[in-house]
């Protein structure tokens, strides 16, 4: 019998985020950065610790029946639930998709669980299970289980989706962030930030008026048509929250190399640079939700570029930059201007500057 | 885009970089005074454009880091009482008080919003007659106009549940102020562009003479600064000390005439403290007589709140060019972005934020 509470059990352990430094979660925990970044390191990690979980890839690698399996899971809380380019079910589906194919796997199965606040309309339900069910079909998975449950009016912000996948990765497949290695090529797949800015065009308080959509789209397919082009590929990331920064920071840190990268390789729409240029945002911290980074073998850079070309979401596919052998850790930009900086991780939300 | 590619043109910074390796022939050191100005040197990396003569200086111009600790401690206490909400420019939030900042207030349920523009501010107290809205309004001449535009519409709307937390400073008293004192190092300025966007130079004249230091205002795209440099070294080298205006696409002599009458309808100049610096005599604005019950400060009584700063932060000395950033024994330590104890370590723009993000890269080549 176990009559200790949880004090006593935990008696011994401190937190390992000093308390001091913060009492209770802010949203920059949450956003990406590199508080997140601490809260995972410092406290989920040890905890949990166990040899899967350790890469803090995208999803997990087990094994499964003598091969390998990718497993992950993913929570959707955007505001607005519908936005210019999509919804929060279209993306509840495409994102954890996007995750498996991020470990090379080819996705297979998804869960869906729904925290619906008390009151939302039983239409809007409607549209989200509509669009889930499109984004399932058009990405060839199943959800095959599931959960609801609904919270006080107050309690929750109409609806959160958490949805989980696994998929098979096949044999000779290896994606790993610690497998960037000096003189890999550095792929992006088209234009950046184009899923954050259409969030904040209809972000209430901010609303203006743009043409621009979010990117929101399953990626699988497009790494499937890059393995055919090369096996030799070594990591794949998709830059969502925190955007490409973060997400070249993530991999540069895991992997202990340098990066460098070229400010005018790097695609922004006009009118994305635009709106970043009035909100004050830096595109390169914005979120992207159907862009994809791949480090490649430089010998097979040009065959996984081509590959990428011939496919619908890699027609604007180029090579942004390399692993260099030189400030590891760090992600270094040569900017337009021909000048250099380093494009540091963010600490919180990314802020807009006063003028 | 046009009328911005054309700015961050990489032959056209090349030709400025050469012209100032071309001319320069002894060390000089020159400060950008605007936060915009350093955010783009940072961005851009144009100190490795220049050659090893030119050293910038990081001035006072970031609004969010000379923001003094005790507005932000009168801007928490406001934000934590139920009836009020608090709205603010963003990068405002993360800016540290003596025990939290509004970031957190936020977290413990304070209603604290960010807002792009006073006026939307103002939309929020419409939209919320039940609720006090108060706009943190800080900022050099530049913000000071749409803040003005608030109250001025708030008083003609007879909007009574809005008001403003009013922070703002002045750029030329600051300078004067580092300029009188006697052991600055700065040798020329490149002055504001938004600022004398809205003001005008004419002010800056008078300064240039004085003190024998050529101002060159500078627009805030990397072309800009690389030839507002130039502009600036061509003068040191020839011994002139003049005001120049690099950004004639935007800056008239005069300024902002309909601007500048708001201004004068709304504020008058005071004393304000600056962070890190301490008070400098007619640096600010507050609201005048007339508009003198949309002060925030007095209607939720908070005139008497006091802090005092960490007693490890250099700031003051950063800001006025006497130190940089990496000479104070925190930086890096006990004072980094996450964990900021003075203001130029939370702003992109700020001098601290800038050298911990460019020494890294310099630290690690050298290993």
């Amino acid at each position: 019998m176990d009559n200790k509470t949880i004090a006593d059990r935990t008696a011994g352990l401190s937190c390992p985020i000093p308390i001091t430094e913060y009492k209770s979660v802010l949203l920059a925990h949450g956003g990406g950065g590199r508080l997140t970044q601490q809260m995972i390191r410092k406290m989920f990690l040890p905890s949990f610790q166990n040899a899967f979980l350790e890469p803090l890839h995208d999803g997990a690698v087990v094994p499964f029946n003598g091969g390998r399996m990718a497993f992950t899971t993913d929570s959707y809380v955007v505001n607005p639930i519908v936005f210019p380019g999509g919804d929060i079910g279209e993306l509840a589906v495409n994102g954890t998709v996007n995750d498996l194919a991020m470990c090379g796997a080819r996705p297979l199965y998804l869960s869906a669980a729904f925290i619906i606040e008390e009151g939302f309309p039983m239409e809007d339900l409607w549209r989200v299970v509509l669009s889930m069910q499109a984004a399932a079909r058009k990405a060839d998975v199943a959800l095959v289980t599931g959960d609801t449950k609904v919270v006080d009016r107050g309690k929750g912000d109409k609806i959160f989706i958490n949805t989980s996948g696994v998929g098979m990765i096949e044999p000779g497949v290896e994606i790993h962030p610690k497998r960037a290695k000096v003189g890999d090529k550095i792929i992006l797949n088209g234009p950046i930030a184009l899923h954050g800015i259409a969030i904040m065009s209809v972000r209430e308080g901010l609303e203006f008026e743009t043409r621009i959509e979010s990117d929101t789209a399953a990626l699988h397919d497009l790494v499937m048509t890059m393995f055919q082009a090369s096996r030799e590929i070594h990591v794949l990331r998709d830059p969502t929250r925190g955007g490409l920064a973060t997400a070249l920071n993530e991999i540069a840190e895991t992997a202990r190399v340098g990066i460098s990268i070229s400010e005018d390789r790097i695609l922004v729409g006009e009118e994305v640079k635009g709106a970043c240029e009035i909100l004050g945002l830096d595109p390169l911290y914005v979120a992207n939700e159907g862009k994809l980074i791949a480090f490649v073998d430089p010998d097979a850079a040009d065959r996984v570029l081509d590959a990428m070309r011939r496919h619908p979401l890699g027609k604007e596919a180029a090579v942004i930059g390399e692993v260099v052998d030189d400030h590891a850790g760090t992600v270094v930009m040569k900017s337009r201007i021909g000048g250099r900086r380093v494009v540091d991780m963010l600490s919180g939300e990314q802020l807009p500057r006063i003028c | 885009m046009r009328f911005v590619d054309e700015y961050r043109n990489e032959a056209t910074a090349r030709k400025y970089s050469e012209r100032i390796r071309a001319i320069v022939t002894r060390p000089w050191t020159i400060m950008e005074i605007c936060g915009g100005q350093t955010h783009t040197i940072v961005k851009y990396g144009i100190e490795s454009l220049l050659p090893e003569e030119i050293t910038l200086v990081h001035g006072p111009g970031c609004p969010v880091c000379v923001t003094p600790l005790e507005m932000i401690d009168k801007a928490i206490a406001i934000a934590s009482r139920p009836d009020v909400i608090l709205t603010s420019f963003g990068d405002m939030l993360r800016v540290p008080g003596s025990s939290k900042d509004l970031l957190t207030v936020k977290a413990e349920g304070g209603a604290v919003r960010m807002v792009y523009s006073p006026l939307d501010a103002l939309k929020i107290a419409k939209q919320n007659p039940d609720k006090e809205v108060v706009f943190f309004a800080v900022g050099f001449e530049t913000t000071a106009p749409a803040n003005a535009m608030a109250v001025w519409q708030a008083k003609r709307l007879g909007l009574i549940n809005f008001s403003i937390l009013c922070s703002h400073v002045l750029v030329p008293p600051a300078m004067e102020a580092l300029l009188s004192s006697e052991d600055h190092r700065v040798q020329g300025f490149l002055a504001a562009g938004h600022v004398c966007t809205v003001m005008g130079y004419e002010e800056y004249v008078p300064i240039a003479a004085r003190y024998r230091v050529p101002i060159v205002v500078t627009g805030f795209e990397p072309v800009d600064i690389l030839q507002g440099i130039a502009m600036t070294v061509q003068q040191l080298e020839a011994g002139r000390a003049e005001v120049q205006n690099q950004y004639a696409r935007s800056v008239r002599r005069e300024g902002n005439v309909l601007a500048r009458q708001l201004l004068s309808e709304v504020f008058e100049p005071t004393d304000r403290a600056w962070r890190g610096i301490g008070e400098i005599p007619m640096s600010g604005y507050r609201l005048n007589r007339d508009y003198s019950a949309y002060d925030a400060e007095t209607r939720f009584d908070v005139t008497g709140i006091e802090a005092r700063e960490s007693p490890l932060c250099i700031a003051g000395l950063v800001l006025q060019g006497l130190k940089k950033p990496h000479d104070c024994p925190a930086f890096g330590a006990q004072c980094t972005p996450e964990f900021p104890l003075g203001a130029p370590m939370v702003s992109s723009e700020g001098a601290c934020a800038a050298y911990y993000h460019f020494g890294r890269m310099q630290m690690k080549s050298q290993i």
